[in-house]
């Protein structure tokens, strides 16, 4: 568990310390305080490093992404190991404290978040050139001790070795007497391994958490107990913005177990002596609480919105902000020799993470710190909020961040409502609160994909060339809601609604994308595949939509509109290859769909067949091909887009949150359905290693689900999808 | 008014009112919390256990249900996780976020005990009580295909 750090603020530039351990390290990622890299001090205090060695040649690595089963836990700490040429039996991997000055993340302007499926790419970098460093100063040690000049010296898996006199050390040895120098040795990109003398990089470890995950000892927040805990729910108001205004505490309070019931701002809070006094009293509640009508969701229908949304975005009088452009598409657009237009439509999405929200918090007795037990995908966020709501400063937040039932963006919104929950219990109880959410909780108060509409436009040159692509969104804000500060700090732009939306890596010389601000007050969140997966519906389907207007192959379509990205036709051709696109199948159809999400290369095909009768649409193969650059642990990337192919399936499917006088109609799995082990396709996946610099894993191949089944249904049928999911009802409707 | 029982080879007993989903004594007053809670509502497989041999989801069964009985857990699956199932998902690589996973094994558990050599349909057909909502799905059809073959 993490060290408490009494002053983390005192943690200066000069961050390399001897600790209690041994030989330990620490650095600032460049970009800020002016620490661009190792600087060096000697220090008697086990403050909290990377690394650090001890005699007996255990090596600790700090672990900065959080872990919700996309494998950062190992990733991360594997690529400073490599650089370090540690032999990893002898690592142990420690959650880092929340110390952005040292552990932030450079993807998010050194926030401590887990997110966008950027951990690999933002550190692999830094954590590189530092295991690299400190390489080097057991070398530069290890050759005082024996007496030879450095560049005599080499490396094994912890280990120096002198071949000349055949002599050798450990790490642990060196680390036990080893100097560290005023300023750390510099390493120029070409000091760093080459691929192929890789012994971790690329070779498929076995993630460190999976052993605890088959044999039930894997500790998530929800299953841990703290001496005098007690148990808390919590009932919100329907709408987001709502507070209790009568509550009648007398059928809760009145269950064997139940301590109190507690007013919060946004709800009301039962405490009890065991959890199912306070799952019962909370189903007492929900009858006896009135709420205010306050919040802007208060007569919000989702299916009405969605039309409005629709009309808007088709109506070139509605107001819109330019997203982004290329070349000259207002002047262009009406000198088109001829246009063609689509809309397509998503609805509201849940992210069902297995594990239900929960955090436990143990508030002094004097109010001025707080100990807190989550799997947040931020320990930034999950220490600022709790911070700010007691009033107290961030430092007396101690954060132990806990493995996550699955994340997919419901953890990262800035308010941390879960983790808040237990704060204010806590600090009301005087004891340590473990709050728990329900099932119907947690859909209740779901924070959801946004709905949105999309009106596509595309003019083409007398020769039929795509010359022109306009693209208007009508959307519900993410980025103003789940995260005000990033969406500040980012100038306004609603990144998480709107990323995916041009034409990346397309020969379209003249394309413009406009957002049309939508605010419904309903709760929302980034969600696995974030806004590429109804951007990339939108954009994909259209391009499809476009070559079989015009006659041609949709990959020979997409791979002309490709031809300067040789990166992305490799991932086409392969893909094609591997599902021998071309071939006739006896009533089943394939359909085609590519991504450049945030760098890395996807392209997916998927095989359907469609029951006529009843709108099934069954997904029999899916066929992915992924260029993430060096793949740090190939079979996690296989096994990611397993992942995102089937989370993508039941948003394509059959996932749909409907929104009704402002609150949330669905509430457990019966009426809202996720995919299960017969909905899942056979999964064909083919990592391509380039060395290019790492991109993305975790969510890549989710967008490519909706356009690729589409696709397929087009190709079937002539019938082309709009409004994601296609529910059997809306597949009937389309078939006429 | 206790309840006796066992787990997993152990005598237990709890106080907990008899309409008490089994799930919450198990994780919270015997603090075995290998077994999870996802939905409460006997539709995602998060808190499978085996009663009497056969496997049970526990949010769905009463405190009033199980005096007597024998519950098995997946800490009591085996006592170092060399059940031939758990070999073979850690062979496979099969937890992402591991949250269903118990879940997972337990049925998978009950379905060899009963089928030691079962066909990838019926894999299927008995497996799709449990939700993963990492769609780990072809791991474990994988996993449950090799333990099948390996033990
Ligand atoms: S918790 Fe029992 S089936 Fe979901
Ligand atoms: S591994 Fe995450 S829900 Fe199954």
């Amino acid at each position: 568990m993490n060290k408490p750090l009494k002053h983390p603020t005192a943690l200066s530039r000069r961050q390399v310390m001897i600790g209690a351990a041994g030989l330990s390290f620490a650095f600032a990622l460049p970009g800020r305080a002016g620490a661009s890299a190792l600087a060096a001090a000697r220090s008697g205090k086990a403050l909290s490093p990377w690394v650090s060695i001890a005699s007996d040649g255990t090596i600790m690595i700090m672990s900065a992404a959080t872990e919700m089963g996309q494998g950062s836990m190992t990733s991360l700490p594997l690529v400073l190991a490599e650089e370090l040429d540690a032999d990893w039996s002898k690592v142990k991997i420690v959650t880092a404290p929340a110390v952005e000055a040292i552990y932030g993340n450079p993807g998010f302007q050194g926030m401590m978040y887990t997110a966008g499926s950027n951990a690999v790419t933002s550190y692999y970098g830094p954590l590189r050139i530092f295991g690299a460093q400190v390489r080097r100063v057991l070398l530069d040690n290890a050759a005082k001790t024996l007496g030879v000049p450095v560049d005599e010296l080499t490396t094994e898996p912890s280990l120096v070795v002198h071949s000349k006199s055949g002599r050798r050390l450990s790490y642990g040895e060196i680390a036990a007497t080893a100097e560290v120098p005023a300023k750390a040795p510099e390493i120029k990109p070409d000091q760093l391994k080459k691929a192929k003398d890789f012994r971790l990089i690329t070779k498929d470890v076995m993630r460190v958490e999976l052993p605890g995950k088959v044999n039930g000892t894997a500790r998530y927040s929800i299953d841990l107990h703290v001496p005098n805990m007690l148990y808390g729910t919590v009932l919100r108001a329907p709408v987001e913005g709502s507070v209790p205004d009568k509550i009648d505490e007398a059928k809760a309070k009145a269950i064997a177990g139940v301590v109190r019931i507690v007013r919060l701002p946004y709800g009301v809070g039962t405490l009890a002596e065991t959890p199912w006094a306070a799952f019962e009293a909370r189903r007492a509640l929900t009858q006896s609480v009135t709420w205010t009508r306050t919040g802007t969701a208060w007569g919000f229908d989702s299916d009405k919105g969605i039309e409005r949304f629709a009309a808007d975005a088709k109506n070139p009088a509605r107001m819109s902000t330019e997203w982004s452009r290329i070349g000259d598409p207002r002047a262009q657009m009406p000198k088109a020799a001829s246009t063609l237009e689509a809309e397509y439509r998503c609805d509201y999405a849940y992210h069902a993470q297995m594990e239900p929200l929960n955090a436990i918090a143990s508030v002094s007795p004097a109010g001025d710190a707080v100990e807190i037990w989550a799997g947040t995908q931020s320990q930034t966020t999950a220490t600022e909020a709790p911070a700010k709501i007691l009033g107290i400063s961030k430092d007396k937040v101690k954060l132990h961040d806990m493995l996550m039932g699955g994340g997919f963006g419901r953890r990262g919104n800035r308010d941390v409502d879960f983790i808040i929950d237990a704060v204010l219990m806590s600090k009301e109880a005087g004891r340590p609160v473990k709050v728990m959410w329900t099932r119907e909780d947690d859909f209740a108060n779901g924070r959801f994909r946004p709905i949105s509409a999309h009106a596509l436009k595309a003019g083409f040159d007398p020769s039929g060339k795509l010359s022109t692509w306009q693209h208007r969104i009508a959307v519900d804000r993410v980025g103003a809601y789940m995260d005000p500060v990033r969406y500040q700090a980012a100038g306004g732009k609603d990144f998480i609604a709107m990323l995916g939306a041009d034409l990346k890596g397309y020969d379209v010389p003249h394309q413009l994308v406009e957002q049309l601000y939508r605010d419904t007050g309903v709760r929302t969140n980034p969600l696995r595949g974030i806004s590429f997966i109804a951007n990339r519906f939108a954009t994909e389907s259209f391009v499809d939509e476009i070559a079989r207007k015009r006659g041609i192959d949709p990959v020979a379509y997409h791979l002309d509109l490709l031809k300067g990205t040789p990166r992305a036709i490799k991932v086409v051709e392969r893909v094609v290859q591997m599902a021998e696109w071309g071939k006739k199948r006896e009533g089943r159809a394939l359909g085609f769909a590519y991504l450049d999400y945030s760098g890395s290369q996807v392209a997916g095909i998927a095989e359907i067949s469609l029951n006529r009768t009843n709108g099934e649409i069954k997904v029999h193969n899916f066929w992915c091909t992924i260029d993430c650059g060096v793949a740090v642990q190939p079979d996690n990337v296989v096994a990611q887009q397993e992942s995102s192919i089937v989370y993508g399936l039941g948003v394509a499917l059959t996932e749909v949150i409907t929104i009704k006088n402002g609150a949330v109609e669905q509430s457990n799995f019966y009426d809202y359905h996720v995919p299960r082990m017969k909905d899942v396709p056979a999964m064909h996946i083919e990592v391509i290693q380039t060395d290019n610099h790492p991109t993305g894993a975790g969510q890549m191949a989710t967008p490519l689900v909706a356009p690729a089944i589409a696709g397929a249904v087009a190709e079937l049928t002539g019938v082309r999808l709009r409004h994601t999911p296609f529910t059997p009802d809306r597949v009937k409707k389309a078939l006429g | 008014m206790a309840t006796s029982f066992t787990v997993n080879g152990k005598a237990a007993t709890t106080d907990a009112p008899p309409a008490t989903p089994l799930l919450w004594v198990i994780r919270e007053g015997l603090k075995l919390t290998g077994t999870k809670f996802g939905c409460g509502t006997g539709l995602c497989g998060a808190c499978m256990v085996h009663i009497d041999g056969k496997r049970a989801y526990s949010c769905q069964t009463q405190v009033s249900e199980i005096a007597g009985k024998s519950v098995t857990t997946i800490e009591g699956l085996s006592p170092d996780s060399s059940h031939p199932l758990q070999k073979a998902w850690l062979a496979e690589h099969v937890p992402q976020c591991g949250y269903c996973q118990s879940g997972q094994i337990m049925s998978a558990a009950d379905l060899l005990k009963q089928k030691p050599k079962p066909t990838r349909d019926e894999i299927v057909e008995h497996m799709n009580t449990n939700i993963c909502r990492c769609g780990t799905y072809q791991r474990i059809v994988r996993a449950v295909e090799r333990a099948a073959r390996e033990s």
